[in-house]
Formats: C-alpha cells, structure tokens, sequence
C-alpha cells in the first residue's frame, strides 16, 4: 500500500561513513557549545559569536572539510558539511563557518592556480571570508551586477555598494562580485584593502547574523585580484548551488528545532482542563509541520549525496532549498501561534526560528524562485 | 545483503525482464482496474488472477517466502529486483493483494506450522483469495470497538455481525476477520480475537457496494449465525488487538515481509508531464503555463520525496532522532499526495476536465477522473488521514491523546 511510486525511478540518497560520523560529532559539539542562554547571549553581542567556538572548529578542520588536500584541507565535499551546517542550524549557532566554506568553494571553482595556493590553506584553517554579492536590486541572480572593477595604471579600482555581507568586520578576505570589461567576474578583497567606514552594520531581520553593507569606491587592488575570468560564471553558479544547500541544511536544522520546542510546549500548556496538544487542530497541524520538515530532510540528503554530479545536483539543490524554506516556514509560523499569548513576546524563541526562516528564504532564492528554475531543468 | 550471491542476482534479473518483456498482457479490450480495490467484474477478476497464477508460477512472487511452504526460498533481494520490473513494465497488478501483503506476512511471522502450510501456497497462486473484516458499518476508524461477535460452542464459533469495505469480498475464500469473544473483558481491545475465517459457508453473505464511481470492488459482508471452526482462532482469544495491529502495520508499511509485486498502478510524474504536455487550458499546452509549471514542479518534489523517504528511512543515521516517523507516515503522505496529483490533472484540462471515462472527449479515457474519485478509498481506508494525523501525533510526536 506504501508503494505508490515506481521504486525503479526513484532518485538517489545515501551517507557515506564520514557523513554519519560528523551527525554524531557535530550534534554533541553543537548542543554542549550553542544552548539556548548562549544564543540569547550573543544577540546583544557586536560580533554575534565567540571566538573560541571558531577556534576550536579551526582545529577540528571543518573548515577544510570541502578543501582538497593538495591544498591543506581533508578532501571530502560539500556533503560532508551538510551534517555539521544542519546541526548549527538545530542550535541557532552563528559562525561565519558557512561564509567561509563559500569563499573557499569559490576560490576551489573560479580562483587563479595562484589563488588556489595562497589562499585555501589559510581559509581551511581558521581564516575566516566573506562574500559580498549582493546589491541593491534585490535579484536572487548573481549575474545582476553593476559594481565594477576597472584597470587603472594605480592597479585595478573598484567602485559600487554591496549589501547582505555576513560578519564583515572579522572576514579577512572578501569575494566581490563586479563587472569587469562588462562581464560578470569575481575578484578577491584582502580585508586591508578596505577602510572602516566602508562597512556599516546592517539591521536584518535575523538577530542572530551580523550583516553590513560595503562601499567599494575606490578600492585599490592589485591586478592579480581577479579570479580566472573564463571561470566566473561556473563559479557564480556554484556558489549559488554551494549556499543553497547549506542554507537547506541550515534549515533543515531550525525546523526540527522549532517542532522540537512547540512541541514541549504542546505536551506541558493547559487549556480548558487539558494539555493544549491534545487539540487536533494543534495536534493535526504539527503533524504536517513535521511531514513537511521529513521531505525537506529526505530532499537534503539527496542533495548532500548528488551535488556532485552535473544536472542531477543542481535539480536536487533547488528541491532541498525549495522545500526547507517551506518547511521551516510554516513549523515556525505556527510555532509563534501556538505559543499563544507567550509567542508574542521576544522572550519565546519561536521568533528567533521565524526570523531566521525569513532569512534564510530571502537569501539565494526562495521556494518559487527555485521551482522556477526547476521547471525549466525538468519540464 | 552480502550473503547474496550478485551473479545469480544479475542472471535473476535478466531472466524476469525478458520473461515480462515476453508475457506481460498488452491489449485488454476491457478495463483493467488500476488498484486492487477495483475488482468489479468476473472478466476483470478471472484474467487478474491467472496473470498472478502466471506469475507466480515463473518464480517472480514470493520468490523470498520460504521455499516448504510454497515461496521460492530466495533472498529478499531477489523479489524486491522482480516487484521492480514489474512496476516498470507496468504489469498488470496482483490481485490477492490482502493475502499477499498482510496475511501472508503475519502468518509467516506468527502463524503455526499448520496455518503456514494450509494458507500460504494458495495466497500465492491465487488459488484462495484473502478479504480483510476488520471495519464495521458503525465504526470505520475505531476498530477497537468492533462489535462483531464471535461465540465459542464446541468446536465452533458462531459469528454474527456485519463487516463493511470488504475488497474482493464476494470473490474471496478467506477473510482475516476481527472479532469480539469476550464484551465483557477489562477492556475493549482485549475482548477480540482474530480468525482466519473461510468466506464460504451457511450465514455467510456478501453485497456489493457501488462506489463513488458507479463501479464495484467491495461488499458489505453479513454473519447470520455463521459457524466456523474453532481452528480458526489465530493465537489466543484476547490476542486480536494486537494481531490487528501487527496487519495494519503491513497495510502501513511499517513492517515489511510482504510477497512482493505491485497492487497498485498508479500514476507517477512522468504520467501527469505527459498529460502536461498535451492538455490544453487558456489556449496553450499546459505545460506552457506558468502557474502549472509551478505546480507541476511542486508535486514532482513532493513525489521524490516518497521514494527519498523510504529509502532515507532505510539509513539508520538518518532516521533515528524520532523513530517510526517514516514509516508511520508513508501512508499518510503517498495517499494525500496522489489525491492531489488526480484533482491537478483534472484542473490542467480546461473543459475537458469535465468529461469521464468512456466519453471520446476525455483525456486518457478518463483515469484522472476516476482515479481522483478511486483515490478516497486510499484516504479513508486503513485509517483516514485524519486518524494517521492522530497516530504520527501521539506516536511519533510524542502529543497526548485528545
């Protein structure tokens, strides 16, 4: 009776021995250093992390997970980050940990050899980048830039605002997006290259992230800057696929975690004489909450396991980011309605989940923008 | 799965695509149902049970089931390759389905030696068709409360009472009946008891129910001072709660052992892109429109995910942090799912969504219609929706009981 689809088309999923080690690993390293009071803690910190948890990722070589060894780092792929991003997400931990995994993707994708070799033993270590991608057109495409980079005789100069840049102040490296010769290209941005007052702190719907807004007027770089311009757009397009499913993850980890705390509210909150869980229209709706949160979580791993590979990856990216968006979403939605008069208030967490939804949804592409896409992969 | 030897699995393989390839039935001039809960005519029940006859005979049903009792001895592996063929080949379904899915795995797991041997060849062969009597005329979801009795007098029992949504009720030699022994027992669950009941008998009698359809495929079963032999009581009087729900389990896909071969052909996405393709709305291939392409994609990610979950559900890692999630909510997921699927597909047709079967305006004769229709005894059958809501709820969830 379960058999209602075609056992012989169904796509591919798997975890490999690495993957189900670091699930164990990253979820005991998580809670022990991200509970509930250290998240609170940290929303009325400048930097919105500790450095110490950053350290000690550096040592347990997350950040060279996705790396090759050829340049410092373990080897594996990004699906082997998957299970760690997907855990931070279950305990609202903020690192620049996914930032800088994206640089270093980047760089892997589109960096000159010379790049390559300065630059990833550094960000597999502990070195912590950035992206600055964004503008302000509002656009999910990557190729929509206007910022641009021109050759001058004083070297290569940058000019144009770029918004949405997590945790600016202590990235030492950037990986800008501009035009340069009117085409899409990315360029590499030392932390020094840039003065203090071209950031400004961001107020973002997220009060876990710290995000700024940078002006690159005048910014002064070196020629080599430039990333390998006949790979920009492969690079551009990896990075999307890279932060969407990482984002997925991301996800992934905050619907189970808002189910999770709804739920002890369900099971312990009397109304009218019974547990308010009892009620079918809770009961009911928590059941699709977490339905929903089982396929994105099916689609995720089927992500972590095709990324790899060409055309299938890309439509297994777009499922999982579609379908994590919806489901943290809505488990978050009525996790603030559920709680009732509490939920209104900040000191519930339902709105730091809802909040990081949101977030997570207007970043790379929210669940239409995907479908879209993959219609015209698929149909 | 290293026990298996891949040579002999690969020639196993190569064997059961050419044997389908060669004898799988290709023009019916007659319906043929899409389900096994659509057995309506004599024509339709006597081809389907030669081909699972057919089937069977090749080697290609229950060809894991122990070899003393009539299954083919084989590791599991080697079913789950044939089971797959036949879904790609589109085969025409197995027809005992309740024998094959549910009585034929509970007997092999707690049935005697005795029950093995008397039942297990014929649920294969087709020979004894198996019905399921566990719903009652007032009280569909709440099996608990059956109210059918069951009344121990000498060697018999005699049976009075009425069961509803018997599939195949009218053509079925055996019946996996639910019963009340004892009304006044502590409780309700522990005064049933569970039968391997014989369908042909004095007091026994069937009538057919007229789908939403207009169609057939269940009865309403009535016991009028049946007798049937005490041999019947499977496990002990008190037992048929927990027997009931070890078979439900089966139903659910909760537990597995089954005999393999498919009891449903429904449509995939593949299907609903061809129709896409040649359904017209709005003046255009509907395929063309943006809103349905939304759609579309939308069901086809739901659709991967059924197939991602139960795989998913197969790495332990994976599915472990609520246990049973999964597996409970297979049922609930596939069949909402494909409900939807069938009402879209109507809804891409423009006008034509309002033809049915046989009309030479309907697309595709009309299956989406009378699939969509068909698709409610999935939704209600075997615990509605509403009621799995309420098991994944308290089970898996953790919530208490309204």
């Amino acid at each position: 009776m379960s058999a209602f689809i075609n056992p012989s088309i169904a796509p591919s999923i798997g975890l490999s021995e690495e993957q189900a080690q670091l699930i164990d690993i990253a979820q005991s390293f998580c809670r022990d250093k991200s509970p509930i009071d250290q998240v609170r803690h940290l929303l009325a910190d400048e930097t919105g992390f500790d450095p110490k948890i950053w350290q000690e990722i550096a040592d347990l070589g997350w950040l060279g997970i996705g790396v090759p060894e050829e340049f410092g780092g373990i080897g594996l792929g990004l699906g082997e980050v998957v299970p760690i991003v997907e855990q931070m997400g279950r305990t609202l931990m903020t690192l620049p940990f996914v930032s800088t995994v994206l640089a270093a993707q980047a760089i892997l994708i589109g960096g000159t050899p010379e790049q390559k070799q300065k630059f990833l033993p550094a960000l597999a270590s502990g070195t912590a980048a950035s992206l600055a991608l964004c503008e302000n057109n509002a656009d999910w495409d990557l190729e929509n830039i206007s910022c641009t980079a021109v050759k001058t005789e004083q070297g290569l100069v940058l000019s144009g605002n770029k918004y949405l840049v997590t945790d600016a102040p202590l990235a030492e490296l950037f990986i800008v997006s501009v035009l340069h010769d009117g085409k899409p290209s990315l360029v590499v941005v030392p932390r020094t290259a840039l003065a203090d007052t071209a950031m400004t702190r961001e107020k973002v719907i997220d009060d876990t992230r710290r995000s700024y807004a940078i002006n690159l007027d005048g910014v002064c770089l070196e020629d080599d800057a430039v990333m390998d311009i006949d790979k920009a757009s492969e690079a551009l397009a990896h990075i999307e696929l890279a932060a969407s499913l990482l984002l997925a993850a991301e996800m992934c980890g905050g619907a189970y975690s808002v189910i999770d705390y709804t739920l002890d509210y369900l099971k312990t909150r009397k109304q009218f004489g019974k547990l308010i869980g009892s009620y079918q229209s809770l009961k009911h709706t928590m059941v699709d909450a977490h339905m929903g949160y089982e396929r994105a979580r099916s689609h995720l791993y089927s992500a972590a396991f095709l990324f790899a590979q060409q055309g299938e990856g890309e439509i297994a990216v777009r499922m999982a980011k579609a379908e994590a968006n919806e489901a943290f979403s809505f488990a978050a939605d009525r996790a603030i309605q559920f709680h009732g008069g509490f939920g209104f208030t900040y000191d519930c967490d339902a709105q730091l989940y809802r909040r990081r939804a949101i977030w997570c949804s207007a970043l790379h592409g929210d669940a239409r923008y995907h479908r879209r896409k993959l219609a015209d992969l698929m149909l | 799965m290293s026990a298996v030897d891949t040579k002999q699995l690969s020639e196993f393989k190569q064997d059961a695509e050419a044997w389908f390839r060669e004898n799988t039935p290709r023009e019916v001039d007659f319906l043929l149902p899409l389900t096994f809960m659509e057995v309506g005519t004599d024509q339709q029940f006597d081809f389907l049970r030669d081909w699972q006859r057919k089937v069977y005979e090749a080697g290609y049903l229950g060809a894991h089931w122990p070899k003393e009792f009539g299954g083919g001895g084989l590791d599991r592996a080697f079913q789950d390759v044939a089971t797959k063929i036949m879904a790609a080949e589109r085969t025409p379904l197995m027809l005992n389905a309740i024998g094959l899915n549910w009585t034929g795995p509970l007997l092999l797991d707690r049935g005697s030696k005795e029950e093995k041997q008397k039942y297990i060849q014929g649920i294969l062969s087709a020979e004894n068709i198996w019905c399921q009597g566990f719903s009652e005329p007032d009280h569909g979801s709440d099996l608990g409360n059956a109210q059918t009795r069951a009344v121990r007098d000498g060697d018999e029992y005699v049976i009075n009472g009425s069961k509803i949504w018997t599939t195949q009720g009218n053509y079925a030699d055996y019946m996996i009946l639910l019963a009340r022994t004892n009304p006044e027992a502590e409780s309700k669950y522990k005064g049933l008891s569970f039968f391997l009941s014989p369908m042909k008998g004095k007091g026994i009698d069937t009538v057919p129910i007229r789908k939403l359809t207009g169609e057939y495929g269940f009865t309403q079963t009535f016991f009028e001072d049946a007798r049937i032999p005490a041999s019947c009581l499977m496990g002990a009087e008190g037992e048929g709660w927990l027997i009931a729900m070890q078979t439900l389990e089966y139903e659910r896909g909760a537990r597995s052992g089954q005999a393999g071969g498919h009891v449903m052909m429904l449509a995939d996405p593949g299907d609903i892109l061809e129709l896409a393709r040649h359904a017209h709305i709005n003046g255009k291939p509907a395929i063309e429109d943006p809103s349905i392409r939304e759609e579309l994609v939308e069901l086809m990610t739901e659709a991967r995910s059924l197939g991602l979950n139960s795989r998913r559900d197969k790495i332990q890692p994976l599915a472990q942090d609520r246990p049973m999630s999964l597996a409970l909510g297979s049922k609930l997921a596939s069949t909402d799912f494909y409900q939807r699927l069938n009402a879209f597909a109507i809804a891409m047709q423009g006008t034509r969504g309002a033809y049915y079967v046989d009309d030479p305006q309907a697309h595709d004769n009309g299956i989406w219609q009378r699939g969509y229709l068909n698709s409610f005894s999935a939704t209600i059958g075997g615990g509605t929706s509403q009621i799995q809501r309420n098991i994944i709820g308290e089970h898996v969830l953790g919530l208490p009981k309204g």
